[in-house]
């Protein structure tokens, strides 16, 4: 199992072929404390760097975009009851969807742990 | 996916005399009106906001201007009959130590800022949004330098102290705040440091808003702050406090293309202004405004509370229900309420479709959202009046 992440502070969570996918722990802490996740439809097809999911603070809504391509087979209907999970446990319990990955080649863009610790840093 | 504001402060924002103490209290910093402000502290906004009603608050409000209106006569009632050339208000029932809630008008009946004014004896105070200042300064200059000094403050901070709590602790530092009521405001010794201290604030819970010379203004928080029933409050809660008590922000619940009626602030219009009344118009837009108090305006702002989860934001636009193409109105606020833990917003409707219990849809991301139109405040205040 690997995990990767994005510039734009998604991870990546890699089993096979399918990735799951959350926002990171710096990512909640600058969002502030989550209060409504929007997901995308189980089925959908994204396309890397679309808008796939939404978060929403109490102060404003910020855009997640799809780090891969891809079809939706799951996500976290915790999120919808708990979207607090967001803040307790970003890179746990609140991840947001899995994804069936439409081309591996697209991984190869993204950061390893170490990489996205020098990109925050 | 974080939105670029988070960024921090850039040398060509202005400061507040309280900037040292948000940097040093860990506050994330962001650009508001030409300053760079503290949005939230370590807190977070929504136990910011939660602590506020049920605490205190300390807001740094020094970004708004601060101008007094000397007489030139030195009779009040010269100032406060000038400053009636500008404003709906009653000014000359303002009494001694007493403030109240207007607005300055434009030519259609829109409005140019909203505003405080308050009778401190022989000069008025007015305290102006901090966007508009210059031009709320420029203003007040071309229509009352006849009869009216025009002195800005730029050396004064102003300390919003909100919450349950504000009045035991500010009572420790000042005798004779408890025996304040709502919209009492005048000159108080804090601390040893002379001060102007009104009974408001734009939260919805009992408060004071207080003008400290800037020099002072940094130790004057601190002692406040010191008092374990107070945590420093950022603009984001701020916001959210305002929202819940149905409070209008300048620039986008009113601007200059809504009249204090279409705004439903016809509670601030006294009698003696309005058709019939002693000295009725005679303001910028008064026939407007007049007609419109008699009549009605064609729209009217409502708030607006979601059935669902999702919040609804500013620049949603509101339709009469859930097929139909043309919108019938706009969200100007909105967000999501800690206290009620639910999104609440507010908008403009037409009139005809405004009636409180009515459903209409805000379009948000391609779906069309429930929302039902509910009374305002959203939150009872409580203030002490």
């Amino acid at each position: 199992m690997t995990t990767l992440y994005t510039a734009d502070h998604e991870w990546l969570r890699i089993e096979g072929d399918v990735a799951t996918i959350g926002v990171t722990d710096y990512a909640q802490s600058q969002l502030g404390d989550v209060v409504f996740v929007e997901l995308p439809k189980v089925g959908r097809t994204l396309k890397k760097a679309e808008a796939a999911a939404v978060v929403e603070s109490v102060k404003a809504a910020s855009d997640v975009y799809a780090p891969i391509s891809g079809e939706v087979t799951e996500v976290n209907e915790a999120l919808a009851a708990e979207p607090a999970l967001v803040n307790s446990d970003a890179a746990g319990k609140a991840w947001f969807f899995k994804v069936k990955i439409a081309d591996k080649g697209e991984l190869g863009s993204l950061m390893d742990e170490a990489a996205y610790q020098k990109h925050i840093a | 996916m974080l939105a670029t504001d988070a960024q921090t402060s850039q040398s060509s924002l202005k400061r507040t005399p309280l900037h040292a103490l948000h940097v040093a209290s860990g506050a994330r910093m962001v650009p508001f009106a030409g300053y760079d402000m503290p949005v939230q502290y370590a807190t977070g906004v929504l136990k910011e906001h939660l602590h506020t009603r049920s605490s205190a608050g300390l807001f740094d409000v020094s970004h708004m201007g601060q101008i007094l209106l000397r007489p030139k006569s030195g009779r009040l009632e010269d100032a406060a009959h000038a400053l009636e050339r500008l404003v709906p208000q009653d000014i000359l029932a303002l009494a001694p130590g007493r403030q109240r809630y207007a607005q300055f008008t434009n030519k259609s009946g829109g409005l140019l800022d909203d505003l405080m004014v308050a009778n401190f004896g022989d000069h008025l105070f007015v305290v102006v949004n901090a966007a508009c200042k210059a031009d709320d300064e420029a203003h007040l200059r071309a229509h009352l330098s006849d009869v009216c000094i025009i002195e800005p403050l730029p050396g004064r901070a102003l300390i919003a102290l909100q919450g349950p709590k504000a009045e035991t602790v500010l009572g420790r530092f000042c005798d004779g705040i408890a025996s304040m009521r709502f919209m009492d405001a005048g000159a108080r010794r804090l601390n040893g440091i002379d001060c102007f201290v009104s009974r408001s604030g734009y939260t919805g819970e009992d408060g004071f808003e207080i003008s400290v010379p800037a020099d002072a203004a940094e130790s004057l928080a601190g002692a406040l702050l010191a008092d374990e029933a107070v945590l420093p409050i950022g603009l984001g809660a701020r916001d959210s406090l305002r929202l819940e008590a149905g409070l209008c922000l300048y620039g986008h619940d009113i601007d200059t293309s809504t009249t204090p009626v279409e705004a439903a602030l016809e509670w601030s219009i006294q009698k003696s202004r309005r058709n019939g009344g002693a000295r009725a118009g005679g303001f910028p837009g008064a026939e407007v405004i007049l007609d419109q108090l008699e009549q009605g305006a064609a729209r009217r702002r409502v708030g607006l509370r979601a059935e669902g989860r999702a919040p609804v934001r500013e620049g949603a636009s509101l339709f009469a229900d859930a097929a139909s193409s043309e919108p019938i109105g706009t969200v100007t606020s909105g967000g999501f309420s800690p206290s009620l833990n639910a999104p609440v917003a507010m908008g403009y409707l037409p009139s005809a479709q405004a009636a409180p219990e009515g459903l209409v849809f805000a379009e948000v991301r391609g779906q069309r959202l429930p929302l039902r139109i509910s009374p305002m405040p959203f939150v009872q205040n409580t203030y002490k009046r």
